[in-house]
């Protein structure tokens, strides 16, 4: 690693473990929400960009994961920290489960099927009231740090959802590096030839739909815990979408587009919102159609492209990190 | 009595099956001219309702609001496809489904931008004095409902068979590249297509937004249920589409009424049930064909 890069990641770390001891409660929040948002996106982005499988339905996914944590803390009063990883996991097994069938759907049927899911969901959120408390939704209490380390709540889980998302991107970087990434990858670039090399396409499908949702769960987990309550309108189609402007805008097929990504879907519709109720979504559908004109690799492809033209050869480009329709390096390496 | 319930039913099914068929129908011509599944069709029907909805303020009569809307829409989506569609034509289906996307958020912000996310009260253009027919009572919008949807359908299907433009504009969506030898402006076609999906989805909209009140995410639900429609129907097929429409109206109605844990609480989640289902046993829909390609 060039020694410039080094201090730079060095500072940006720094930078971003002393904003708890900087920042408002609520600024606080708002920079844990961007860490949730960028789990949400690394898993969409694993389905979506790496794998080419349309997702329009992952805010059912982070409903499923924060309705988990919120019914196991408030019935059954497990202790918050055990509900993250079972959020996880019952997410990849529906996740798993809803790939199956999803196997038979190409492009658009997919898209069809999880636009159809996003839009039921808060209608069968609402139907099961007796978990869900229907309309009105749980009221969670905000966890407090273990074993006495001085933090307020706020602080707390500004670290445990930084930690949580670090772990998740080295899971993903080391993923798709390994042979199941790369096979991920192939079929997307081209299912015939890859079915052809031996890849099981059936399998890897469904896995990567498992592991994507398993990440929009761990998220929707976080993400209730910090916003301590869920609520089934608040989970309706344009979250959604909102996952889908997110990777647009970071990149597609880009691990840290998902930073860009969710600090994008966070702070722009706070500041259209003093313009009108309706200007945050005016300016991301401007941007998703923009963005696929002019920037089809989204902020983080734009970066790369920067980076490369100021002659920094020191990084080699990765094979999987391009979309553009050019591709070429796809079949030479 | 049981038999008058059902009837009623039917026939009101039959209606919001009509406005399912429209929409669905739009969707199907915007495929079939272009591999594209328009996720903003329903909010170009909202829009249009509004566009109406403002003539009618404005003290513009019924039929003459109406008619000028589906101008209105007519060139609408024809810009849309010219401006807007154009330059990723032939992209991968990410691609088209973004922009698409993108298009149902800006329409929907608009909308809302310009007329608020308040519900609206919209006028329907027949009476409302109930119709009986024996003991059995049908509402007069659903009937004419069914019959101004049976009246587009039959207008479409001549304008396609027996127009030498129809003709020409199921020749592009065919067979682009012989089209074009032939003579024929494929680009225009296309446009001319989202044109004419743009007018039906219109019709749609002014049709339900008595039903159903008018606002800027009033078409959500009809949509998912015009998706229903088209696969069920099979989504490469017009005629199927229609006949989908009317099919997942009546599933719709009869589902509500008579499995009792259904009710109108999870409408929604039918209309996905139906979508997965046919997906599975049945990916081109009744009366769809495989889509064969040479790799």
């Amino acid at each position: 690693m060039p020694r410039g890069r080094a201090v730079g990641l060095g500072a940006l770390l720094l930078l971003v473990l002393l904003m708890p001891f900087a920042l408002s409660g609520f600024r606080l929040f708002q920079f844990t929400q961007v860490c949730v948002y960028a789990m949400v996106l690394l898993g969409l982005n694993l389905l979506t960009g790496y794998n080419g499988q349309i997702s329009l339905g992952h805010g059912a996914f982070y409903a499923l994961g924060a309705y988990t944590a919120a019914i196991m803390i408030d019935r059954w009063s497990v202790p918050y920290g055990w509900t993250i990883p079972a959020a996880g996991a019952a997410c990849f097994l529906v996740g798993f489960l809803f790939g199956i069938p999803a196997l038979r759907l190409e492009g658009l049927h997919l898209a069809l099927a999880t636009f159809a899911l996003a839009l039921a969901v808060p209608q069968i959120l609402k139907y099961f009231d007796g978990w869900t408390g229907g309309s009105q939704g749980i009221v969670l209490s905000k966890p407090r740090a273990p074993l006495g380390i001085p933090l307020s709540p706020d602080q707390w889980l500004y670290y445990l959802a930084l930690v949580v998302l670090l772990v998740l991107f080295v899971l993903t970087w080391n993923l798709l590096r390994s042979r199941p990434g790369r096979a991920i990858v192939a079929i997307r670039d081209n299912p015939i030839a890859a079915r052809a090399m031996g890849i099981d396409a059936a399998l890897y499908k469904s896995l990567t739909f498992g592991v994507s949702a398993g990440y929009t769960g761990v998220a929707g987990a976080l993400g209730g815990l910090a916003v301590a309550f869920v609520a089934p309108d608040s989970f309706n189609v344009f979250l959604s979408i909102t996952f889908l402007v997110g990777i647009v805008i970071g990149g597609l097929a880009s691990v840290p587009g998902a930073i860009f990504g969710a600090l994008f879907i966070q702070f722009v519709p706070n500041y259209a919102q003093e313009i009108s109720k309706a200007a945050p979504w005016a300016i991301y559908g401007v941007f998703l159609i923009a963005f696929m004109y002019v920037m089809p690799d989204g902020v983080a492809g734009f970066l790369r492209r920067l980076a490369h033209r100021a002659g920094d050869q020191a990084r080699p480009v990765r094979p999987a990190a391009s979309t553009t329709p050019k591709g070429g390096q796809h079949a030479h390496t | 009595m049981a038999i008058d319930t059902f009837l009623q039913q039917v026939v009101s099914g039959l209606a919001t099956g009509g406005i399912y068929a429209s929409l669905a129908l739009a969707l199907v011509m915007i495929y079939q001219a272009t591999e594209i599944v328009n996720f903003a069709q329903g909010e170009m029907a909202m829009f249009s309702t509004y566009v109406a909805w403002s003539m009618l303020n404005a003290g513009v009569p019924y039929w003459a609001a109406f008619l000028g809307t589906l101008v209105l829409a007519f060139l609408g989506g024809f810009l849309i496809e010219r401006v807007i569609v154009r330059p990723v034509e032939g992209k991968p289906v990410l691609t088209l489904v973004i922009v698409c996307i993108g298009l149902l958020v800006i329409l929907n912000s608009l909308a809302g931008w310009i007329y608020s996310y308040v519900i609206q009260p919209f006028p329907s253009p027949f009476p409302r004095a109930p119709i009986r027919v024996g003991t059995v009572v049908f509402g007069p919008h659903d009937l004419g409902v069914i019959v101004v949807t049976l009246a587009m359908l039959g207008l479409l299907y001549a304008f396609f068979r027996y127009t030498t433009l129809g003709l020409a504009m199921r020749a592009a969506a065919q067979n682009p590249g012989s089209s074009r030898l032939c003579g024929i402006r494929v680009g225009r076609m296309l446009g001319l297509g989202w044109g004419l999906a743009a007018l039906v989805g219109a019709v749609a909209g002014l049709l339900v937004a008595p039903v159903i009140f008018l606002e800027p995410n009033m078409m959500g639900g009809i949509l998912i249920y015009a998706f229903a429609a088209a696969t069920l129907g099979g989504i490469t097929s017009p005629f199927g589409a229609v006949v989908g429409g009317f099919l997942v109206g009546v599933i719709e109605n009869l589902a509500g009424t008579y499995i009792p844990f259904i009710g109108t609480e999870l409408k929604l989640t039918v209309a996905l049930l139906i979508i997965v289902v046919v997906l599975l046993v049945r990916p081109t829909g009744l009366f769809g064909h495989a889509v064969v390609r040479r790799v």
